[in-house]
């Protein structure tokens, strides 16, 4: 199964406050030794929200927002794609991996819908358009 | 014990197994360097799990879980080895041997300290070892390296449980009757013994390939295994391009699973499938391995094949789809790796390059080599250049003659009704 990984931000991380050394090269390590067991598929760090944009829909408005924005943890700083047998391979990866942050963090796994769930949330005929036997 | 216990008993059982799920692989190649045996390998892997099942409970998981299964099998593994040798002395004369003494310890000692990555390497070459027939390399590996049960894998290659069983218990009795060492070929050897590695990663993720809708589900996830298994090779060889052709060739044809078969379950030809199904962060990763393994100046046959498969993936519409290129890749590969199906898909390749008559031209040139005789796809190919060209009653016979030779029913009345498209051939 293939789960995206999110990085939570924090104060320090918003504030634009660069890692260690010591952290850049653990970081470094893991990375290597995901892409040694065969587990990661994409992954980066995200720069801080102040350099990114929201564009919010309202019907048939577009409206643009710029960054930084508030809510700092349940903002992404960076993220993994990772191919894995199942949640608890997930969790004991993510175990694994150096504290990101400087402070308390968070790193949240979240499993890709895959066609099969599609069909069982859309119904029996979206089998027929997704092409699905 | 409360409920609320039990439950969180459970909790960290499912997470010391996925740690060892993690770990297994190469725990098992650590070990069998040491004790030159995959089955007491395994077992002294699945001790180190019981241990952990009896301690982590209580203590926590700790730091480095990988290190810690790995010092507890070890220990293990030195004892047995020291009882194994201290029972050798009682019996036979080679215990006057100096050579059986401290070297041996020596050995052992630097065997612990060996790099991580090397010893699941050398288990992956030893389980792909050429002494063994391909289907028993892909057995052993799935089950050494992959961790699949032997029903799953009976039931992924179609076969029965005490036959793929068989297999692996000869495969390991024919490991130990060589003496393979677990280690990684080097030079001129790693190159002869790389091909019988990808060999199998190849052939399982072909076995998934094939698998159709409908069927157990073990069988397609075994492209996901192979496709995995590549991406460790890859992982640990960085700078062997045929691994990285390998894996970006699996990477790019996964990246059409989801879009190759329709509703019916009939195979959708790659210029018909709706290409925004194709999963485009699968062809990134093909297309970028390709250009790895292209900057080391690989031109072997799964480099090839991957740049053939990354002409299709990189046109956004099948009208872009780039046949020259095509074409003259397809000349490469029949130098690299002659085939007379290659020589077929070349002169496929050349009519949609060049037009209808240089794949006729071509087909005669297998024809007139006797090659592919009573193969259905020869005749479908003259089929198509004929009908192109507009010579239709040539064309209906070759159709005809395809539908004859084929024994897949789906395609017999796609030929059958190409036929009919010629008319009555006047």
């Amino acid at each position: 199964m293939r789960v995206m990984v999110f990085v939570k931000a924090t104060k320090d991380s918003e504030n634009g406050v660069p890692p260690t050394a010591e952290l850049f090269e653990a970081m470094g390590a893991f990375n290597e030794e995901l892409v040694k067991a065969g587990v990661m598929l994409a992954g980066a760090g995200l720069k801080r929200s102040a350099e990114g944009k929201r564009v919010a829909f309202d019907g048939p408005r577009r409206t643009v927002i710029d960054g930084p924005f508030a809510e700092t943890r349940e903002l992404v700083a960076g993220y993994w794609i990772w191919e894995v047998k199942d949640m608890d391979e997930a969790v004991a990866w993510v175990k694994r991996c150096p504290n990101p942050m400087f402070g308390p963090s968070e790193i949240e796994i979240r499993p890709f819908l895959e066609t099969e769930d599609l069909v069982e949330m859309l119904g029996p005929d979206a089998r027929e358009k997704l092409g699905m036997a | 014990m409360t409920a609320g216990e039990a439950d969180s008993l459970t909790e960290t059982h499912r997470a010391i197994e996925a740690v060892f799920r993690i770990e297994r692989a190469r725990l098992i190649a650590g070990l069998a360097r040491i004790t030159r045996n995959v089955d007491q390998a395994e077992e002294l892997a699945q001790d180190a799990l019981v241990a952990a099942l009896a301690q982590w409970p209580e203590t926590g998981v700790p730091d480095n879980p990988g290190a810690w299964l790995t010092a507890v099998a070890k220990r293990r593994a030195i004892d047995a080895l020291r009882r194994g040798r201290m029972l050798g002395r009682k019996h036979a004369e080679i215990a006057s041997d100096p050579a059986n003494g401290p070297a041996a310890a020596a050995d052992i000692e630097a065997a612990l300290d060996d790099d991580l990555g090397d010893e699941l390497l050398g288990l992956i070459f030893t389980a792909c070892h050429p002494v063994l027939t391909p289907d028993a390399r892909a057995a052993l590996t799935l089950r050494l390296i992959g961790g699949l049960t032997t029903d799953e894998i009976a039931r992924a290659f179609l076969s029965s449980e005490p036959t793929i069983a068989q297999r692996i218990v000869r495969a390991k009795k024919t490991i130990a009757k060589a003496g393979l060492a677990f280690a990684v070929p080097r030079g001129a050897e790693l190159a002869a013994r790389l091909p019988s590695v990808l060999e199998v990663l190849y052939l399982v993720f072909n076995e998934g390939y094939a698998a159709t809708a409908g069927e157990d589900l073990i069988r397609p996830s075994l492209c996901a295994e192979a496709q995995r298994l590549g991406r460790i090779l890859a992982g640990l060889m960085p700078e062997q391009p045929e691994v990285l052709g390998l894996l970006a060739l699996m990477e790019i044809h996964a990246s059409r699973l989801g879009a190759r078969t329709g509703p019916d379950g009939a195979l959708i030809p790659i210029t018909e499938q709706d290409r925004t199904r194709w999963d485009h962060l699968l062809i990134r990763r093909g297309l970028d391995a390709l250009a790895r393994a292209e900057a080391l100046g690989g031109d072997g046959p799964y480099v090839l094949q991957a740049a053939l498969a990354a002409c299709h993936a990189r046109a956004r519409r099948a009208g872009d789809t780039d046949w020259p290129r095509i074409a003259a890749l397809y000349d490469r590969l029949r130098l690299a790796a002659p085939s007379p199906v290659v020589d077929l898909n070349r002169a496929i390749a050349h009519s949609m390059a060049f037009g209808p008559e240089a794949g006729l031209r071509l087909a005669g040139e297998i024809a007139g080599a006797g090659a592919l005789r009573d193969y259905a796809p020869l005749p479908a190919a003259r089929g198509d250049f004929l009908f192109r060209a507009g010579r239709l009653a040539e064309a209906r016979a070759e159709f005809e003659t395809a539908a004859a030779l084929t024994r897949n029913e789906r395609e017999k009345a796609f030929l059958l009704a190409r036929a009919q498209a010629c008319g009555d051939g006047s």
